[in-house]
């Protein structure tokens, strides 16, 4: 569950990653509140998915730790991630072609039935998590043709909003959103905010890494921006324009780092 | 908007909803099999008709034939999901078949099935951390375990036939049959039932496709991908092991080539049913009757009287065409 709104859900300090020369990530800091949502801003090859890999246990850090609820924790894969509470929204989706929206939702986290052997085996309970996956995406708002239907026939903007449902319906304490918008639609779009401050709403702390500013100031509290590897700015979303922002990511200008 | 577009949250499985799933998720793809295992059926039926084809003993022939590639078939489905690839079961099946007799010798038929079993499970294991320890592609392991394994075969007995005397195991795995029912066929529809349902109702099933469509999604999302490959190349072994249990029962030996030519046949049997040669799609219903269509083929060439070599030739051009055939249709779905 989460804590109280405000305070600090996942702390990162001296985050360090190179990929051989490239250093895609030096000396980051970066902490998410509970009930809170702070934007990760930066411009392409900043580091801003590397960061999210770091904290989701897809890439291990080379320095750098995370604390999750003022523990540290050694995020050693996205098992020990999403067991710690923290739900991610790739940039690549990780959503599975081949098998249907339920399955996707469900995916290493599945029901199974026949008790203790059923559960040894794996025997799915297919029925409750096609009943759970309508519950999970009509409490979302979020619109498929058919829970049935495998994710290669759906809409690049329909398999986001699959990728996020999982994340949002998962995410109990902390979630990070690589792009969750970028290929959705208008419409869609706005559900996505709306989704995200309920979230919010709910206490769960949330990351949005995204290239629109529009979305910055319409539902993010604080924003974070990361240049070349390093955390240029950090500030809060009310006190900035869309302008600062932009100079902060294309470094006209230099920012507070915050506290 | 059409019904069908309406908000998600209707979990009604109506009739509707099963036939639009069946129709996207299936195309035509998943029906190719059976309709080529029809029309080579007919067409054999009725060019081989004086040449005994369409025989109950002939057909029961063909039946005994397919089971050994089926089993096979039903394995390699699963490496083949995981996006691995085995190309070592016909040389298991071969040692398995020599392992099974030499332990039917000393223990029963019992132990003569566990052994070979064991002795398949564990040469897939190893293929499997090779490939995902070492990071070597699964087809280039399997290709040097082939190597290994035949030549491991032809010393154990000095590439001779081993005796299998025990009537239990022969019955069992062999000649028996449950009323008019060959045991050979029973152990086929035994196999791919489980398959199947491993398949399609139990979580690793999911993993092994989902590993294979997309291993880093996959990885993302927590799946011990490492895990899934390993026991998805011992599956196949372990099937190949079977099959040389069955082909060990067919022939009342224990041979060191036993199955070893059967590598091409089972791979065409397993795509011409429509799983994906790259991961991430597999039927066991189509690896059998893929398995059925190869065997129709090698008996219809016997019959026509085709010499072994130019049965050879036909066969590698039909296999080309049938894969070829397939794996069009498969793209296009
Ligand atoms: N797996 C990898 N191997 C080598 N270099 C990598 C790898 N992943 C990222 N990089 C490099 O690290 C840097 C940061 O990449 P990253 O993907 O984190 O950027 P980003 O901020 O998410 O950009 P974008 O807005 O385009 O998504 C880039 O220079 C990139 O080339
Ligand atoms: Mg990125």
């Amino acid at each position: 569950m989460t804590g109280a709104a405000g305070t600090p859900a996942l702390e990162v300090e001296g985050l360090c990653k190179s990929f051989r020369a490239v250093r895609a990530l030096d000396r980051v800091a970066l902490s998410l509140h509970y009930g809170r949502v702070t934007a990760l801003l930066g411009d392409n090859g900043a580091g801003k998915s590397t960061l999210v890999k770091c904290i989701s246990g897809v890439y291990a850090p080379d320095a750098g730790t995370v604390r999750v609820d003022g523990t540290v924790q050694a995020v050693a894969s996205p098992e020990a991630a999403r067991a710690l509470g923290i739900e991610t929204v790739h940039q690549t989706l990780a959503v599975i072609d081949p098998l249907d929206v339920v399955e996707n939702l469900f995916l290493n986290r599945e029901h199974t039935r026949g008790g203790r052997f059923g559960a040894w085996l794996g025997v799915l309970d297919k029925k409750r998590m096609r009943v759970e996956s309508g519950e999970i995406l009509s409490r979302l708002d979020i619109r498929i043709p058919s829970l049935r239907r495998s994710m290669s026939a759906l809409s690049g903007g329909q398999r986001q909003a699959v990728a996020i449902g999982r994340a949002a319906a998962w995410g109990q304490q902390i979630v990070l959103l690589d792009e969750p918008a970028a290929a959705l639609g208008v419409e869609q779009a706005a559900r996505v905010l709306d989704l995200i401050r309920s979230l919010r709403d709910a206490g769960v702390a949330v990351l949005l890494i995204t290239h629109n500013m529009d979305r910055v100031t319409d539902c993010c509290d604080r924003a974070v921006v990361l240049r070349q590897g390093r955390k240029t700015a950090e500030v809060d979303v009310g006190e900035v324009t869309k302008d600062d922002l932009v100079a902060y990511i294309t470094g006209a200008r230099t920012g507070d780092l915050g506290p | 908007m059409t019904d069908d577009s309406a908000a998600a949250g209707r979990v009604l499985p109506g009739a509707d909803q099963w036939l639009a799933r069946r129709r996207q998720d299936a195309g035509l793809r998943q029906y190719v099999v059976y309709m080529a295992a029809a029309l080579i059926f007919g067409l054999f039926a009725v060019i081989l008709r004086d040449d005994g084809f369409l025989t109950a003993s002939n057909l029961l022939n063909i039946g005994r034939q397919a089971a050994p590639i089926a089993v096979m078939a039903v394995g390699m489905a699963f490496a083949l999901a995981a996006a691995e690839i085995d190309l070592s079961v016909g040389s298991v099946a071969a040692l398995s078949s020599l392992a099974a007799a030499e332990a039917v010798g000393s223990y029963g038929f019992v132990a003569g099935a566990a052994v070979a079993l064991a002795v398949g499970a564990g040469i897939g294991l190893v293929n499997g951390v090779i490939a995902v320890k070492v990071r070597i592609p699964s087809f280039l392991v399997t290709l040097g375990m082939l190597g290994i394994v035949s030549g491991i075969a032809r010393n154990l007995n000095n590439l001779q036939s081993l005796p299998i005397r025990n009537d239990a195991f022969l019955a069992v795995f062999g000649a028996g049959s449950v009323g008019p029912v060959s045991s050979l066929l029973i152990w086929t529809v035994v196999v791919g039932v489980i398959g199947h349902l491993v398949l399609h109702q139990l979580r690793w099933g999911r993993h092994v496709l989902s590993v294979g469509a997309d291993r880093s999604a996959a990885a993302a999302l927590g799946i011990n991908t490492d895990r899934i490959r390993v026991t998805a190349l011992m599956t196949s072994a372990a099937a190949a092991s079977f099959a040389g249990v069955l082909l060990a029962g067919r022939l009342a030996i224990g041979r060191h080539d036993l199955g070893e030519n059967l590598l091409l046949t089972v791979i065409a049997a397993v795509v011409i049913g429509g799983t994906n040669l790259f991961g991430g799609r597999a039927s066991v219903a189509g690896a059998i009757a893929g398995s059925v269509v190869m065997a129709m083929l090698n008996n219809g060439l016997i019959l026509m009287g085709l010499r072994v070599a130019d049965q050879l030739i036909a066969r590698g051009v039909i296999i080309i065409l049938a894969v070829a055939l397939s794996m069009r249709e498969q793209k296009e779905t």
